[in-house]
């Protein structure tokens, strides 16, 4: 046993769960998977008095497609996405994504909300739904709100969450049909935190696109420039370089010439794979 | 401490454990099942995988209180799946083994690959095993055995015992 002690509670409602975790601060911990927390509570990384137990919330289990959107609860683990139990696949980036997520072990239990609320820098769900437009759904002693990703996701580990509040799903805009998308990653080896990861999403050609690259900087960050030259249906390896560099050095040491071919060759990738489509 | 039931290898369980027990203390130090293996104990080497209703998992990585009311199978539990039966076989026919400190979790995790596809070739195996660390560097033989194991099997998905 290497983590220091902790009390444990299991909340039947989010109301429940929001009244634990407020009471306490910064001493207590939400799990839902625990695929993040259980090595940092083993290393004596994170040392909560509380934690508080997501995994029976049925509130963030639900899985719906709207008129508009596709929720996704917050409970929802990676390999269920790899497996295809979302009502919308995004053209499959969502199972590409999910797949390439750690290991089918970790994916069995760990989640997307889960993944988001730590927000680490590497992570891949923060990334993508950043391209895909999603909005956070959370829950706390005040009631409810709802915010774009790339509002809720201040810096690495840190996002918009008060201490009393918990993230219950995401509202995924419902693609059109003609949406394409690419997604790049490099990773020391399968399964391991990525050094780069790019994501381009093209909603029907000339339409509206969006580029993300993670891993480069404290937090998933679009990329404008590049999204553009999608849009104009750029297809000149040099004028799509010039706009990644030019996106890219905004986040990272323009004088780390490896960082810069690493992001720049995950984000060409992803835009390939999107014009190849 | 926190009453903790779950169902396990098929029998009922019901134990007091401290919160911050992961599951793979609760199966070897309280119920003294130690085919579960404790590499690294934080997700990178795959020895402790066990199945929690029916899903690989790492056992390191769960609270055992989290598991109440779920159903867990360690590798003492799948003497007789017929799966393992002929994953156990391959194993021993291809050498997957040489210290045997990381086999409890190949094994599991072996079992997982064929429950979930049908044949899986070299690459997929390597693929899907990538979580898991031998230290004697055996990765040949382990993937020959899953391999040869999933080409005898064939067939569509089995069920799970």
């Amino acid at each position: 046993m290497k983590a220091a002690a902790f009390d444990y509670a299991v909340p039947k409602s989010v109301a429940e769960a929001a009244a634990l975790l407020g009471s306490n601060g910064a001493a207590t911990a939400a799990i839902a998977g625990g695929q993040s927390l259980l090595p940092m509570l083993n290393l004596r990384v994170a040392l909560p008095d509380l934690v508080v137990y997501l995994g029976r919330l049925e509130e963030l289990k639900e899985i719906a497609a709207t008129r508009t959107s596709i929720r996704v609860g917050a409970l929802t683990t990676h390999a269920a996405i790899e497996d295809g139990k979302l009502p919308e696949t995004f053209g499959g980036l969502m199972q590409r994504v999910a797949s390439k997520i750690s290991y089918r072990a970790v994916r069995n239990h760990g989640t997307i909300g889960g993944s988001v609320a730590l927000a680490d820098p590497a992570a891949d769900w923060p990334g993508c739904l950043l391209a895909l437009g999603a909005q956070v759904r959370i829950a706390g002693r005040k009631g409810t709100r709802s915010q774009p990703i790339g509002e809720f996701v201040l810096g690495q580990y840190s996002t918009s969450l008060g201490a009393d509040e918990i993230i219950t799903g995401f509202d995924v805009p419902r693609p059109d049909a003609t949406m394409r998308w690419g997604f790049s990653k490099v990773v020391p080896k399968s399964g391991a935190f990525a050094n780069s990861i790019a994501f381009a999403v093209s909603h029907g050609r000339g339409g509206p696109a969006a580029v993300v690259l993670a891993a480069a900087a404290d937090r998933p960050c679009l990329l404008p420039a590049v999204a553009k030259r999608i849009e104009a249906g750029e297809k000149s390896e040099d004028a799509l370089r010039g706009a990644i560099a030019q996106d890219v050095a905004k986040h990272v040491a323009k004088d780390d010439a490896y960082l810069m071919r690493l992001h720049t060759s995950t984000v060409l990738r992803a835009v390939q794979e999107v014009q190849a489509k | 401490m926190k009453s903790l039931t779950l169902e396990l290898n098929g029998s009922k369980v019901t134990r007091e454990v401290e919160p911050r027990e992961t599951l793979a203390d609760f199966l070897r130090e309280r119920c003294r099942l130690t085919a579960t293996h404790l590499g690294c104990e934080h997700g990178a080497c795959g020895a402790c995988t066990v199945a929690v209703d029916g899903q690989a998992t790492r056992s390191c990585l769960r609270l055992a209180i989290m598991c109440d009311g779920q159903s867990v199978q360690t590798l003492e539990g799948l003497e007789d799946d017929p799966t393992m039966e002929v994953l156990r076989r391959h194993f021993h026919q291809s050498h997957a083994l040489q210290c045997g400190f990381c086999t409890p979790g190949m094994l599991m995790m072996g079992r997982d690959i064929l429950l979930r596809m049908t044949n899986p070739n070299a690459h997929t195996v390597r693929d899907q095993l990538s979580g898991h660390i031998c230290r004697c560097t055996g990765y040949s033989g382990i993937v020959t055995a899953i391999v040869a194991a999933g080409r005898e099997l064939g067939g569509p998905k089995r069920p799970q015992t």
